[in-house]
């Protein structure tokens, strides 16, 4: 058994008749870990979710949670695996506790224990108030806790959530999300979402999908560290503009510069640093050094939005742009 | 085991959650009441020896009974867990694929045998008011009893595999409609040809159910229609298994 990592995918790739969904993709997630895949929708993401899972068999490759083959050993992954899919599909006819307990049993658990589980994971997930409510009757944003809880209950090794707030309204979707947080010290959780705000939010690490195929996987640190490396400086001046280019000519921090006419007798230059440096500081130490006005400063900042947006943009639109 | 029989309580329990399984009770019991209003009609009219049994077993209400209500109840047990998403939260929990299918069989079949109980409460007044207490004798209520259940198993297990085939619960239900109404006509081209030979004859009258259930009505237990309806059963079963597990192969 693989040390340390609960989910390994190496060369996975998934055809339904006449389509591929998941094409040729590696990844692994640690134990411990809260990993987001993230890509917009039909990326594949809920498919490599189904695969671990068990519920959908790979065409090809090897999927491995805890060390255990997915195909193979199907029974004992499902036992280590609690899984929310998309849409949450529950049965509305039951009644909270009733469903919970039902799928305590389910997954195996003795009768005390699951009596146990339940209080537990209704505790865990606030719905104590409404544990003998018909879940049909709940609002979504319960409806999503009792997904949850159900996930929770059999206390899985791996939580697979798929698209967990998908439809709730903001509170609710804050408070889903401190749930997931919550379970970080005790679980290792993938969850999926198109949502960027929310993986960044409540993610380790970040999976960005596109149809079928991984684009990047990184800490969203890491990721938007990527990105402002080649981000520019903005800053008006007041000043003649052959002085300006003489100045940023000299700086050997500065890459690219442009200059252009503004309002007045302000000049607006944008500057692009040569290896991820903040060029504020020394902007602002020139214009000072040289009595110059300054009316803007700003580093334009590419934010993890503009990454996804960049690495999942559709092409018509990129050429648009 | 323990999943089987969890299952097996709940898919039992969703018929009373909804209102279908009340309605489906309502309309079997409707049925057998008119059958019993049909019995007592010609028990006033003449005196017979045949056994109680069998006069309602000759009422043919019997008939439209099993073919209406078994795709009813039926219909829902994988169709709807399809169409709802729910038999991917089934699925992927650690239960085999034989445990869902067996216990979804169970509780379609204690369902239904559950819906045919009012019958036996119509005998016990019969009986409780006649003067003959030989006319309704233990031995022949169990083996109508038996044709009910050997019957119905065949016919719940139809209902089990359309119900897997499709997300639709119409389309499930039409399906062992369907197949339901083949097999009581293939009773009723053996009924008309009784004259014919050879080995359409035979094939006829070992499929004749119609005839066969009637034996069982009158308190003749013969192990062929046992071993065919057991084995049917059996059958359709395993179709169903094959087509749960279909999805692992795709």
């Amino acid at each position: 058994m693989s040390d340390g990592l609960m989910i390994e995918v190496a060369n996975l790739t998934k055809r339904y008749a006449g389509r591929t969904a998941v094409s040729n993709i590696s990844f692994t997630v640690g134990r411990g870990e809260i990993v987001g895949l993230l890509g917009p929708n039909g990326a594949g993401k809920s498919t490599t979710m189904r695969i671990l899972s068990c519920y959908l068999p790979a065409t090809s490759g090897t999927v491995r949670v805890a060390g255990l083959d997915v195909f193979r050993h199907s029974e004992e992954v499902r036992r280590r695996i609690g899984y929310m899919p998309e849409n949450n599909p529950l049965h509305f006819d039951m009644r909270v506790r009733e469903y919970l307990k039902f799928r305590a049993r389910l997954k195996g658990l003795e009768r005390k224990q699951s009596r146990q589980r339940v209080d537990v994971v209704l505790e865990q997930c606030s719905l104590t108030d409404v544990s003998h409510r018909i879940v049909g009757q709940l609002s979504k944003g319960y409806r999503q806790r009792v997904g949850l809880a159900d996930a929770l209950v059999h206390e899985p090794e791996l939580i697979i959530l798929d698209e967990p707030t998908i439809g709730l309204d903001p509170n609710q979707i804050r408070s889903v999300r401190q749930l997931i947080k919550g379970l970080a010290n005790r679980h290792t959780v993938l969850i999926s979402t198109h949502i960027l705000a929310e993986a960044e939010m409540t993610c380790n690490r970040m999976v960005i999908m596109k149809e079928g195929t991984i684009l990047a996987a990184d800490t969203p640190e890491n990721l938007e560290q990527f990105m402002t490396s080649k981000s520019q400086v903005l800053a008006e001046i007041a000043a003649p503009a052959e002085e300006l280019k003489a100045c940023w000519a000299e700086m050997p921090e500065i890459e690219r510069y442009d200059v252009s006419a503004s309002q007045g007798e302000y000049f607006r230059c944008a500057l692009t640093p040569r290896n991820g440096l903040d060029l504020r500081p020394l902007v602002f130490a020139m214009v000072r050094k040289h009595g110059w006005p300054l009316r803007e400063l700003t580093r334009n900042r590419h934010s993890l939005e503009d990454i996804y947006v960049q690495l999942t943009r559709p092409p018509e639109e990129e050429e648009e742009s | 085991m323990q999943p089987y029989l969890t299952l097996t309580r709940r898919e039992l329990g969703t018929y009373f959650l909804s209102m279908s399984g009340y309605i489906i009770i309502a309309a079997v019991t409707f049925l057998l009441g008119l059958s019993f209003v049909v019995l007592l009609v010609k028990l006033q009219q003449e005196p017979t020896s045949l056994p109680i049994t069998e006069m309602f077993y000759i009422t043919q209400f019997f008939w439209l009974i099993l073919l209406l209500a078994t795709p009813i109840i039926t219909m829902r047990l994988f169709a709807l867990e399809k169409f709802s998403g729910t038999f991917e939260t089934l699925m992927t929990a650690p239960v085999s694929e034989l445990e869902v299918v067996l216990a979804k069989f169970t509780a379609g079949l204690v369902f239904y045998v559950l819906t045919w109980l009012p019958l036996l409460a119509c005998l016990l007044i019969v009986r409780h008011f006649s003067n003959e207490p030989a006319a309704l004798d233990a031995g022949v209520i169990a083996s109508t009893f038996l044709g009910i259940l050997l019957i119905g198993g065949v016919f719940v297990s139809v209902g089990c595999c359309a119900s897997a085939i499709t997300k639709s619960q119409v389309a499930a239900a039409m399906i062992s409609l369907m197949f339901g109404t083949s097999v009581f006509c293939v009773g009723v081209l053996a009924d008309r040809f009784p004259t014919a030979t050879g080995w359409q004859a035979e094939l006829l009258s070992s499929l004749a159910i119609f005839e066969q259930m009637h034996d069982f009505a009158r308190g003749v237990v013969d192990t062929r229609p046992v071993v065919l309806y057991v084995s049917l059963t059996l059958f359709f079963l395993f179709l169903t298994l094959r087509i749960v597990e279909s999805r692992r192969w795709k």
